[in-house]
């Protein structure tokens, strides 16, 4: 195992998020404080309690969600497109590092980034609303297991990825209307029946669901199957992963 | 002695098509430095890059060290150094953080007392902190070549180093890579200057269409191909080329006015003295005589053009 490859990605991938600490960081914070006043607050004051849980309060799962998922990709997906983009790439296929190394360093590090980013979300949501974590174990576990599998995904895209515009495409085209359209904002239950069923097949709810049952003990489903989704679409993530270094697919073409 | 890189019957064809590389078979000896010649698009990059890792081979079968480039992946990169064609540098890296990257990713421990040498070496230490996009493009071809170094790699390939490059980096250039072969290192370079080449190698191949065309001592190829013309326009055209001139190999123009002497410029004797008292002998009068030198450059073009 080339321990030091890994070591240096990583620093690396890190490092390009302490250059950029006022977008990395700022941002998400400026956009959650702006969901809390706009949901929480001006829109929330006039919302019911969901299940038990004052609206603003409610949001705090999903809108982690949705700042994890999309910098999650983002993270990975940037990472190693920018040095197929640069050219850069030749030195870490010429390098004596496995794929998987490759992928520790790279998804390792936006897997780290959006955890960050998410906890700070955390943090700036305690500041507007009350928050208490019924299973912070759990939380923890969702939170690590939804940041790394979506930075596999990520890095998948930048793979995929031939210019800047596919890199942007599935984010923008596919994500965001999934999470938007998962229950970051509202419960399952809320939904006329017809459409409870339509978006059980989008896998977004369950990973909603599943985050915020660690919060409220509140879920649209089950709590098991929720991890079970996760698992299988990390499962999934990593075997077109491992496909893509054995056929060299955009890498050695 | 065994070869450090044996490269055996290596073919590649891209997924557009285009064959790259027809079963070349080359043997690299430890310590040599070999120049690659060839046009552009005549498959040294891909040659390089099959042998580096970049690009998978579609048939055939390339060792560095003893051990297969797949199946022993990381003895044999480990082993590599590589300083590409195109001057790819991650534009906020810092050049002294560029370095260590590249070191950190071979395997190596952090060192940073050979990474200040290694710029030192390439005169890039006052530079350690800048960013690497604010240099000059000579400069960050030294940064290539710095980070390529980087692992102490056993064998350096350098892809058209001095495609771009002016005079004085190219002398630069030159004394390092002397100086990297005087310990030890195994160096391979592609061009397509001849004269680089010639300055540089022990041995050189010429390549082109994918074809590795030859492969032979430096000197050796010069001697072969390096040959040089006397002209001799004649007063009166001759029908035939008298029999007492046949020793010398004259070949004659269709309107019998000049006979064309070929002779080796690197031999002790040219023959020249004994060609002009034979045509003396032979009565044949002179007009006019000039001499043509093929260029290494037309040597080389030859060589390619004589091969579909």
């Amino acid at each position: 195992m080339n321990f030091c490859a890994i070591r240096v990605i990583y620093k690396f991938e890190m490092l390009r998020t302490w250059n950029t600490i006022l977008q990395s960081v700022l941002s998400p914070v400026i956009s959650t404080s702006l969901y809390f006043v706009v949901f929480g607050a001006a829109i929330g004051s006039r919302i019911e309690q969901i299940e038990g849980v004052s609206y603003g309060t409610f949001i705090v799962p999903g809108l982690m969600m949705l700042s994890l998922l999309t910098q999650s990709i983002a993270n990975a997906s940037f990472g190693i497109f920018f040095p197929r983009f640069t050219g850069t790439i030749y030195e870490i296929m010429s390098a004596p590092v496995s794929a998987f190394e490759i992928l520790v360093g790279y998804v390792g590090a936006a897997a780290t980034k959006s955890l960050i980013i998410g906890l700070i979300i955390l943090a700036t949501a305690g500041f507007f609303v009350p928050l208490e974590i019924a299973h912070p174990v759990w939380m923890g576990a969702f939170l690590v297991l939804t940041c790394i599998s979506f930075a596999l995904f990520g890095f998948i895209i930048g793979i995929w990825a031939s210019n800047f515009e596919k890199l942007q495409l599935i984010p923008l085209l596919v994500i965001t209307p999934l999470v938007f359209l998962g229950g970051s904002f509202y419960s399952v239950s809320m939904l006329p029946p017809a459409w409870q069923t339509i978006t059980l097949f989008n896998p977004v709810v369950y990973l909603i669901s599943g985050f915020r049952w660690s919060f409220f003990e509140v879920s649209d489903v089950s709590v098991g199957i929720s991890l079970m989704m996760i698992c299988l679409f990390l499962a999934a993530c990593l075997i077109l992963v491992w496909w893509m270094f054995k056929t060299g697919y955009r890498l050695k073409e | 002695m065994k070869p450090i890189i044996s490269v055996s019957d290596l073919c590649k064809t891209y997924s557009d098509g285009h064959v790259a590389l027809k079963r070349v078979d080359l043997d690299i000896m430890p310590g040599e430095i070999l120049a690659l010649l060839g046009p552009n698009g005549a498959g040294k990059t891909t040659l390089i890059s099959i042998i580096c890792g970049i690009v998978s081979a579609s048939s055939g079968s390339v060792s560095v060290g003893g051990h297969d480039i797949v199946s022993g992946y990381r003895s044999t990169r480990a082993m590599i150094g590589l300083v590409p064609q195109e001057l790819t540098l991650g534009a906020f890296d810092r050049v002294r953080n560029t370095v260590s990257f590249s070191r950190g990713l071979f395997g190596k421990k952090p060192d940073p007392a050979y990474v200040e040498q290694v710029l030192r070496d390439l005169s890039l230490f006052d530079k350690k902190d800048s960013e690497v996009r604010i240099l000059s493009g000579g400069m960050k071809r030294r940064v290539l070549i710095a980070k390529a170094l980087s692992h102490e790699p056993r064998i350096l390939f350098l892809d058209e180093p001095t495609a771009g490059v002016d005079v004085e980096l190219r002398q630069d250039m030159w004394q390092i890579i002397r100086r990297l072969r005087d310990s030890g290192v195994t160096i391979i370079l592609t061009t397509h200057y001849i004269d680089e080449a010639e300055e540089i190698a022990d041995r050189v191949g010429v390549i082109n269409n994918g074809e590795l065309l030859v492969v032979d001592d430096k000197l050796e190829l010069m001697r072969k191909l390096g040959k040089k013309e006397l002209h001799i326009e004649l007063r009166e055209p001759i029908t035939r080329i008298p029999d007492s001139l046949a020793r010398h190999g004259l070949v004659s123009s269709p309107d019998g006015r000049e006979v064309t002497y070929t002779y080796d410029i690197r031999s002790d004797s040219t023959g020249i003295t004994d060609l002009l008292q034979d045509l003396k002998s032979a009565g044949l009068t002179l007009k006019d005589l000039n001499t043509a030198q093929s260029s290494l450059e037309e040597i080389f073009v030859n060589l390619v053009k004589n091969k579909p």
